[in-house]
């Protein structure tokens, strides 16, 4: 079962998982208070968990049959095509809510839509993984709304987050001629079609938080290309540090 | 040769590492045991992607039939079904409840945004002025509350559909 389009696509969405799953797990030990540091670091597990089923798909699909730790462990910073928004830096704690707002409210329809993808194997892990993401859209959209409409303090640090953030938002729509051809056979849903739902969900929760939706264009891409920023070779040195010193270790 | 009927039996005994009053039959991951190419195959579905009582769990399965003298098994994980809370048995509720873990309760309310939190009677005094503390637990399947009635801290296994 060969594809490169559709391993592409597989491939990207794991690598979005994993990278936003190592930065949530640099929370461990860290979190503001002890149930937040529970809760992201139970997110981090579901996204890695997600990224294995994902990579081990994606490994039949370019027919290499590389297992999710070859995929996760083994590639070059150019060959992640993460979006830029998942490997900015967790910041403080409304900055790492708000990102992980974003991708959320991104992930859920995404996976939403893949459930009846006529490819078995992505509509069973989309099948699962949709009701993992419901809880992880319910925690963040009520942080969001907690810190927007909470103290002076916890509204301008979630502006703050805001202002740095948006640029980064539009990248997760981003299609390419793979994307284009796997639509065309039915295959995955229009992204354009996604973000539709998810500028509802970003308006209904920034108006219970008190925020007004930027009004700016300014917009950075780049990590759908492989072309990363300055944060992602650190945080792949972390993430590849034991494959790259003890080469296949297994533990 | 054993039969089904005795493996069956033995998986019986292969309980959750995280939750040791279930056993992976009452959490319904236990899919389906069939004998192949000489092999015993035991199909399991996992709860959460990425829940860490996996490997276990299939470790588990392999040592509790080892020790039956049955080494000719091959465990396999798959994602359909996939698995929700309803496939817990009744009396995996049962156990669950008796163990100070309020079993999943039906929610009524299916939205993501802004939703109601639901009722979750106190797994100790049955009262139902319970406080959600955190939707996230002490494993991915658990949810955090409060009972306001006796005070109690109590796991709340989340629901999952």
């Amino acid at each position: 079962m060969q594809d490169l389009a559709l391993y592409e696509y597989v491939l990207r969405m794991g690598d979005d998982s994993l990278i936003l799953g190592q930065r949530l797990g640099e929370w461990c030990g860290h979190g503001p208070i002890l149930e937040e540091d529970i809760a992201m670091t139970n997110i981090s597990l579901d996204l890695i968990g997600q990224t294995m089923s994902l990579f081990d798909l994606a490994g039949q699909l370019d027919g290499s049959g590389r297992n999710h730790d070859q995929l996760a462990f083994l590639r070059f910073e150019h060959d992640y095509k993460n979006a830029l928004l998942v490997e900015q830096p967790n910041g403080d704690f409304a900055m790492t809510m708000l990102r992980q707002f974003f991708f959320d409210a991104f992930r859920l329809p995404l996976y939403e839509a893949l459930c009846s993808c006529p490819v078995e194997q992505l509509a069973a892990i989309a099948e699962k993984s949709v009701k993992e993401t419901r809880y992880h859209l319910k925690h963040s959209s009520e942080w969001v709304i907690r810190m927007g409409d909470g103290t002076a303090e916890s509204k301008m640090r979630l502006q703050a987050a805001l202002d740095h953030l948006w640029r980064y938002t539009d990248e997760l729509f981003y299609e390419n001629e793979s994307d284009a051809q796997l639509q065309a056979k039915g295959l995955v849903p229009s992204l354009q079609s996604i973000k539709q739902t998810w500028q509802q969900t970003v308006e209904r929760v920034f108006a219970d938080a008190t925020l007004d939706i930027p009004n700016s264009n300014w917009k950075f891409e780049g990590g759908r290309f492989g072309r990363h920023s300055e944060h992602m070779g650190y945080i792949l040195s972390d993430l590849q540090y034991m494959q790259r010193t003890y080469p296949n270790m297994e533990w | 040769m054993v039969t089904i009927a005795e493996i069956s039996a033995y998986l019986d005994e292969v309980f959750d590492p995280e939750i040791p009053v279930l056993t992976i039959r009452d959490l319904g991951m236990l899919q389906h045991i069939h004998y192949e190419s000489g092999n015993w195959q035991i199909t399991i579905i996992p709860t959460y992607s990425g829940c860490p009582a996996m490997q276990q769990i299939e470790a588990d399965i392999r040592a509790k039939l080892h020790e039956k003298g049955i080494d000719n098994v091959q465990v396999s994980l798959v994602l359909s079904p996939a698995w929700t809370t309803d496939m817990i048995s009744e009396e995996g509720r049962h156990k669950l409840q008796l163990y100070g873990i309020a079993p999943p309760v039906n929610e009524p309310d299916k939205s993501v945004l802004f939703a109601e939190a639901p009722v979750v009677p106190c797994p100790k005094c049955r009262s139902k002025e319970t406080k959600m503390i955190s939707l996230f637990g002490s494993t991915a399947c658990k949810a955090h509350y409060q009972c306001q009635s006796c005070l109690e801290p109590f796991d709340y296994f989340k629901c999952l559909k």
